[in-house]
């Protein structure tokens, strides 16, 4: 089954890899310009060998995980109380609708001026970016909770905090974790840009930093470790998201 | 107050509007259950016998009339008249264990006193060995037994059933019937079932109500006074059969001998 999966896939990035290097070998372009894939290849090596990158790693995968996990808390413990709530989510669910479509890098101005620079601007954006869609699968999900389970609850008389901690969020937790694995894309996405809003360090800073010196060699690197942390991030998440429907006893469709 | 009945459904009412359709579906229904009673409400779909149930657990509230249990009116769902749902309403991400301990949620028993609650009505509907399997783990009639197990858990003074056994099989059914009978002995609970399988009904109850529909009235009360356990092929058994079956007009009034002996 795992053999299924990866041979198409190495066949693809092999497929990838010599367009890539046909474009390059017939093009006639400028290395500098369009770094060809043994020029990016060695840019890899040196960033793994040098430790740089694994110290930018450390640093993007910790801003992620405090943005996105601070999200996480904040959104699901919100969208528990106002999915039980539906009045005042009439008032707050408009709102909600307008910020959302708004980038959070639209933020940064504020973001930058009001925390200024370090960690905290790529928290922020992570948190923002993080925040919408699992608010909103969250108010979505303690909604569309089965009514029989909450009469069942009416009817051994289990209400208040029990109520919302031992039926109405188990209940709804497997489309909770269906946002949280659509957060988990949205945030990883904008961690790049939260990281190139005056941070230091990390994998979008890296990015930029190699942009400011013309080495687009290590900017292609830096983009393909995002990609494959992104792709880890998103299995690991998928796993869990299995797990989860497994032990709640939804079948896989 | 000793002789007052223990269940009373006194005159109630209740009609359904939406957009222009008025629907009338219960019409001042009455009628006294004593304590350790089986009553089956017998009728067609869409005769109001789920909305009686429903009010007589205070799910909904009737337009006119009220119910008395042990002489105090209900008002709303509590553990004291508990129901059990043709699908189980079981709590998928817990164990069967951990089903049955929920029904004791919001009592003053200790987590131990619970557990060993939970575990002695488990035991009792045969499942003693299952008690951490979860739901999608078992079949449907263990998981009405899981059902039944919680709803005993707190020791209510009434159980609603809502078509518990429409799910399942014949044979399931049956066994599940069976055991039922078994428990009620034991428990001495008192139950209002509403059903549409006219041989559950005459196997299960003391008494049946037979509803109508447009509006939703008792037409007929029948007393089955065939000891317990019945046979379901005894002619008696067929006798009330017939009896019921002539109510709903279903029995061939006149038809031909097919054989001569």
């Amino acid at each position: 089954m795992k053999l299924k999966f990866l041979a198409p896939a190495g066949i693809g990035f092999i497929l990838l890899i010599a367009v890539w290097q046909m474009v390059y070998t017939f093009g006639n372009y400028d290395a500098v310009l369009f770094p060809p894939p043994l020029a990016v290849g060695a840019a890899i090596l040196s960033l793994i060998q040098d430790g740089t990158l694994i110290t930018h790693i450390q640093v993007s995968l910790y801003r992620f995980l405090l943005g996105y996990l601070s999200a996480v808390v904040i959104a699901v413990g919100l969208g528990l109380l106002l999915g039980r709530l539906p009045l005042l989510w009439s008032i707050l669910d408009p709102i909600a609708q307008v910020i959302r479509p708004v980038s959070p890098i639209a933020w940064s101005p504020f973001i930058v001026l009001w925390f200024g620079i370090g960690d905290i601007p790529a928290i922020v954006i992570i948190f923002i970016a993080a925040f919408f869609p699992v608010l909103l699968s969250t108010v979505g999900a303690v909604r569309k909770v089965d009514a029989s389970y909450l009469k069942v609850a009416e009817n051994f008389e289990v209400k208040g905090f029990p109520l919302l901690f031992k039926v109405i969020f188990p209940a709804a937790f497997p489309f909770i974790a269906n946002g949280l694995h659509i957060a988990v894309g949205t945030a990883w996405i904008f961690l790049v840009a939260g990281e190139m809003v005056g941070a230091q360090s990390g994998l979008g800073y890296l990015i930029v930093d190699a942009r400011n010196s013309m080495r687009l060699d290590f900017v292609m690197a830096g983009i393909v470790f995002i990609g494959v942390l992104g792709l880890l991030l998103d299995k690991v998440v998928g796993v869990f998201e299995r797990w989860i429907n497994r032990q709640w006893g939804i079948r896989a469709t | 107050m000793g002789d007052a009945p223990f269940l009373s459904v006194e005159e109630i009412s209740k009609t359904f509007h939406s957009d222009q359709v008025v629907n009338q579906v219960l019409d001042s229904i009455s009628f006294t259950i004593q304590r350790g009673e089986t009553i089956a409400l017998l009728g067609e779909s869409g005769c109001g016998k789920s909305t009686l149930l429903n009010i007589i657990g205070g799910f909904e509230r009737p337009d006119q009339g009220f119910v008395k249990l042990q002489n105090e009116p209900i008002t709303k769902p509590s553990r004291k008249a508990i129901m059990l749902f043709q699908h189980y309403g079981l709590l998928p991400w817990k164990s069967a264990l951990k089903n049955v301990e929920f029904g004791l949620e919001s009592s003053s028993l200790s987590a131990k006193e619970r557990a060993e609650r939970a575990r002695h009505y488990l035991d009792l509907v045969g499942l003693s060995g299952k008690s951490q399997m979860f739901p999608h783990e078992v079949s449907g009639g263990m998981k009405q037994r899981i059902a039944i197990a919680r709803a005993l858990a707190p020791q209510p003074e009434l159980i609603l059933m809502d078509e518990p056994f429409a799910a399942l099989d014949t044979f399931n059914r049956y066994h599940l019937q069976d055991q039922l009978l078994n428990i009620q002995a034991k428990e001495q609970t008192t139950i209002v079932l509403v059903t549409h399988d006219i041989d559950e009904a005459i196997y299960l109850a003391d008494r049946i109500f037979i509803m109508h529909s447009n509006p939703g009235r008792i037409h007929h009360e029948i007393h089955v006074e065939l000891s317990k356990p019945r046979d379901r092929s005894h002619p008696d058994f067929y006798a009330y059969r017939k009896q019921i079956l002539d109510e709903f007009h279903f029995s061939r009034q006149e038809s031909a001998i097919e054989f001569h002996i």
